[in-house]
């Protein structure tokens, strides 16, 4: 068993990926507080709005090692997240800080189902992509 | 007035109806493309659409995809115009033999409608045998062919629809439809029935309206359902004399001992007699527990640009002349404060300290980091220092004319607003004249000035951020910021106006103000006259609740939406309209009926914590038919062009006219699946209560705010949009679509009582075309806040002399605004009309009186929706486009 870049990359990944399962599972109940009313938009909105930037950042970080070491199959299964990363950030409403959500559209039932939605996906696909980095990692250890 | 409702339709003799003569040209089935409407809730998934033939040779063809892609109506080919010569002589030829008909208005009491110009007549659809017409006009329900019905439009103003509970102690309890409309008065079952109807669903709400009539209750205990915190209403249903089920999450509560007492007759027994019990629309003066601080006072403070634009435009000199007459009619307790700060390219503070002899001016040239210039003062209670205020409104108007500054600091001037009321609350007024280009939320203009009559508009959004995340501030310290623009150039209002559209103010404009200008003053004054007097709610809040099984989906106005149905106002005024989109989440098969209770908590300008609670009560109904057939088409129009107003700053304004337009085929086609005709091709059909639909819809497409083809400044179109969002709907529904009368022969028209019990002849309503113009006619439109008197060069002398004092049609001059006390009768009767007409607007209509050989006839002529302008389709052809389209 030989330490290969591989195998860093993959535990990296593990890493990574279970800070992205405590963001998605941290978007998903501050969404849900929103719904049934307890907490206040901008608030909400506030605590939430700089976690944005860095879970794209860590999320990019890792498939960019990915791609280093030549995981080009892990890399893409993330593609159309990292698409949909960028175009969201893209088509955010217009304001000065960093981050995506507005006190004064979430309240929107469509966003706020939207928000949600994506939270859940999103934390189901950490979560998937755990085991699989788990199994990546350990497989480049024995196949090294 | 509301009483007569339209003309019962007359039965046309099966001569009579002229076969429409798109059936020549059947619809092929080949050429359908997949085409995704952008469209509203209920049909936002991927449509077949069938593509009319418009080659006689049978083909299909996939032009349609770039006619509805288009920017603009899609132009009728010509060839298929001229290979049917018949169609417009057959559409005009409809109306013509039917003046015999018009013996139906002699009937009716009092009745003046028999003008020879005015004919109101109805083609019932050839495919319904006579019985079934019987039977449909008995249930309300008869329909109309729209193609063949050139005259639409009601005679009489058109009343929000009765909703019927079966009870009639019900139904005279529910909230009037003024104050509460739903756009069914009928709600379906489930999500699946309205999906079907293709029926948008919300509610359209005036709160804070001024009422003649209003209950006001004070007691100890407010009476609310333990779980959802619902008011007790007419619409609960009592257990026993001891208990109540809620009516929205049907709990079951006590009844204190207190409610059973009734105040009128001083006894206890059934809980029915009280004041709760009998009307929906309701005020409580709440307890202390009501209150998270002691209420506020009132506290009004003035923004005034005074930069050079601002000092030349000189709306200076009017805000000081109504604001010194008005002084002392300003809502307020003994506790009423007052300020001002001038800005232009710093900021001008007036110190009212006690002992002054005149108003101390201190100015802040940073304006990056703004600060105070002493702490106390600014804001000042208006009874200790009247004179200081009087002296300084005095001062005001000539005090800057030497002044050239270009700049304005209006981000830097409302952040000093913020930091002076964040301890009190209250309402800020700022006056803006030039585009705010220095300190914190400066801006650039942005509109090309070559592209406004383009058919994509840009820059609908806000540029930045800056007055939003401010207005947010703003709204947690219960202050609301108002905006008058009284702008010769861009000022770019998209993005400004976030100041007043997230702190629940509201946003005036008068568009190239000039103080010389008669009419923009006169509506300058009369605005803020209104402004100043009416009645203020301070630090409120707004609760919609509804019943179990639906949900508030999306909300309209200018609020802060701080919970899923609470809305924070810091403060409400009576003008101002609000609307939200309602979701039906859960089967309502089980229950009979279903409610909407919204609750306005707020402070009255005497300190005063009060509560006004609206109940409205829908019963529900199962089928297609039901639910199409209680369509309130007003209704359904002001939710679309609030929606629209979204569609187009989110999306473009593209998609939203076609957003439209689908709405409109969509809606029709699912009337046509539910009278079940079957294949047999009729004409374009429509129910009695949407038969105005398209109508209004098309006025939308040519209205200001989303209009394209025809050159519109950026800021006129991005207010009208706004005022789409915030107007309440009787205002929106004058604006989209003005009220046209016919003058000339007032003492031919029917006569009806004003408030005053005086008699008013009433003319009927004309639509808006050419075709009713008459050469030998006067006709007075009104928009709202401004009348248009429309002179035709043919009117007969006398009615010139006996309403104008002018001997003939040359002497009238162009530049007349408003209409002459004449004795004589026929100069009263106009008047009368006039002061009829605006009494139920919240300030006098501006009036014009427009020769039709003088430049200014355009204003009048474009608001002539039904014609076919430049690059808009008429109301006809636009139509012939719909039924192309209805399946
Ligand atoms: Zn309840």
């Amino acid at each position: 068993m030989a330490f290969n870049f591989s195998a860093f990359a993959y535990i990296i990944a593990l890493i990574v990926d279970a800070f992205l399962i405590f963001f998605s599972l941290f978007h998903v109940i501050a969404f849900d507080e929103l719904k049934t009313d307890y907490k206040n938009p901008i608030d909400q909105c506030n605590s939430l709005n700089p976690l944005v930037l860095p879970e794209y950042i860590l999320h990019l970080l890792f498939n960019f090692i990915f791609a280093c070491s030549g995981e080009w199959f892990s890399l893409v299964l993330n593609i159309p997240l990292l698409a949909y990363h960028i175009n969201r950030y893209r088509t955010r409403p217009v304001m000065s800080g960093p981050g995506l959500y507005d006190p004064t559209s979430i309240m929107n039932a469509d966003v706020l189902t939207k928000c949600q939605r994506e939270g859940w996906i999103k934390l189901a696909f950490y979560l998937l992509s755990f085991f699989y980095y788990l199994y990546g990692m350990i497989y480049s250890l024995i196949s090294a | 007035m509301g009483t007569q409702g339209h003309a019962t339709p007359l039965m046309s003799q099966p001569g009579n109806v002229g076969i429409p003569v798109q059936n020549n040209l059947p619809p092929l089935p080949g050429g359908s493309n997949p085409l995704v409407r952008p469209g509203f809730p209920s049909n936002a998934n991927i449509q077949q659409q069938r593509v009319p033939s418009i080659n006689q040779d049978f083909s299909p063809t996939r032009a349609n995809t770039a006619m509805l892609h288009g920017n603009r109506y899609p132009t009728i080919p010509a060839q298929r115009v001229s290979s049917q010569p018949n169609l417009q002589s057959t559409y005009n030829q409809q109306f013509q033999p039917q003046f015999v008909h018009n013996q139906q208005y002699n009937t009716k009491p009092a009745s003046g409608y028999n003008t020879p110009n005015f004919n109101h007549y109805q083609n019932v659809s050839p495919n319904q045998s006579v019985v079934n017409q019987g039977f449909n006009k008995l249930w309300g329900a008869e329909n109309y062919d729209l193609l063949q019905t050139a005259n639409i439009l009601p005679p009489t103003r058109i009343e929000p629809p009765q909703i019927t509970l079966g009870n009639d102690t019900l139904n005279a309890a529910n909230c009037s439809g003024e104050i509460f409309r739903s756009t069914v008065t009928k709600i379906p079952e489930s999500q699946s029935l309205l999906q079907k109807s293709r029926l948008p669903l919300g509610i359209l709400i005036h709160p804070f309206k001024d009422l003649t009539h209003l209950s006001v209750i004070q007691c100890n205990v407010i009476v609310r359902c333990r779980a959802c915190r619902t008011y007790i209403n007419p619409f609960v249903y009592f257990v026993d004399s001891k208990r109540w089920k809620c009516n929205l999450c049907y709990r079951v509560n006590d009844l204190p001992e207190e409610f059973q007492y009734d105040p009128v007759s001083k006894t206890y027994g059934d809980p029915s007699r009280r004041p709760e019990i009998k009307s929906s629309t309701i005020e409580y003066i709440a307890p202390a527990e009501y209150m998270l601080r002691p209420p506020q006072p009132a506290v009004y403070l003035f923004l005034l640009d005074v930069s050079r634009l601002a000092v030349e435009s000189g709306y200076l000199h009017l805000f000081s002349k109504v604001l010194l007459e008005e002084l002392v009619n300003l809502p307020g307790d003994s506790r009423m404060q007052v300020g001002f700060i001038a800005f232009d390219s710093c900021l001008h503070f007036f110190s009212l300290a006690e002992g002054l002899s005149q108003p101390h001016e201190m100015m802040v040239l940073d304006i990056d980091d703004v600060f105070l210039p002493c702490p106390d003062n600014l804001l000042v209670n208006l009874k200790d220092r009247m004179e200081l205020v009087k002296d300084l409104l005095n001062q005001l108007p000539s005090r800057y004319n030497n002044s050239y500054d270009n700049n304005s600091a209006l981000g830097a001037a409302l952040q000093a607003a913020h930091r002076m009321m964040s301890a009190t609350g209250g309402r800020v007024t700022v006056f803006q004249a030039s585009l705010p280009n220095v300190g914190p939320g400066a801006l650039t203009a942005r509109e090309d000035p070559n592209q406004r009559a383009s058919a994509e508009v840009n820059n609908l959004k806000p540029a930045n951020d800056f007055y939003k995340r401010l207005a947010l501030d703003c709204s947690s310290h219960q202050i609301a910021v108002d905006l008058f623009i009284v702008n010769s150039q861009y000022v770019d209002i998209a993005t400004i106006s976030g100041i007043s559209r997230f702190s629940g103010g509201c946003i005036y404009h008068f568009p190239l103000f000039k103080f010389e200008r008669p009419i923009l003053s006169e509506k300058l004054t009369n605005s803020l006259r209104r402004y100043i007097t009416r009645k203020i709610g301070f630090e409120a809040v707004m609760r919609i609740r509804c019943t179990r099984g639906m949900s508030i989906h999306t909300f309209h106005g200018n609020f802060f939406v701080r919970s899923t149905d609470l809305l924070s106002l810091p403060n409400v005024n009576p003008d101002s309209g609000y609307g939200m989109q309602v979701s039906i989440d859960e089967n309502l098969s089980d229950v009979e009926n279903v409610c909407f209770q919204a609750a306005l908590l707020y402070t009255s300008s005497k300190g005063e914590r009060r509560i006004r609670v609206h109940t409205l009560c829908l019963p529900v109904v199962s089928t297609l038919h039901d639910v199409i057939n209680s369509a309130d088409q007003q209704c359904i129009i002001g939710l679309l062009a609030k929606m629209a107003v979204d569609r187009s700053i989110e999306s473009s304004l593209s998609d939203a006219r076609e957003a439209f337009i689908n709405v409109a085929i969509d809606i029709l086609s699912s009337y046509k699946l539910s009278l079940n005709l079957g294949s047999t091709p009729g004409g374009l059909l429509a129910p009695n209560c949407l038969k105005l639909l398209p109508l209004y819809i098309s006025a939308l497409l040519k209205n200001q705010a989303f209009r394209t083809g025809t050159s519109t400044r950026l800021d006129d179109r991005v207010q009208a949009m706004f005022e789409m969002k915030t107007k309440p709907l009787p205002w929106l529904i004058q604006s989209i679509y003005p009220d046209l009368y016919p003058v000339h022969n007032l003492e031919e028209q029917q006569v009806i009582l004003n408030m005053m019990e005086e008699p008013v002849h009433v003319p009927p309503h004309l639509q808006l075309t050419s075709r009713l113009i008459d050469n030998n006619g006067a006709y007075l439109m009104d928009t709202g806040d401004h009348m248009m008197l429309y002179i035709c060069s043919g009117v007969s002398q006398v009615f010139l002399k006996e309403c104008l004092g002018v001997p003939n049609f040359n002497m009238l001059s162009d530049q007349m605004y408003e209409i002459p006390t004449i004795e004589n009768q026929a100069n009263q009767r106009l008047i009368s009309l006039i002061d009829y007409l605006n009494s139920e607007k919240p300030h006098r209509a501006t009036i014009q009186i427009i020769k039709d050989n003088s430049p200014s006839r355009s204003v009048f002529l474009e608001r002539l929706i039904e014609d076919r302008v430049e690059n808009a389709l008429s109301y006809h052809e636009f139509l012939q486009h719909i039924k192309a389209q209805v399946k």
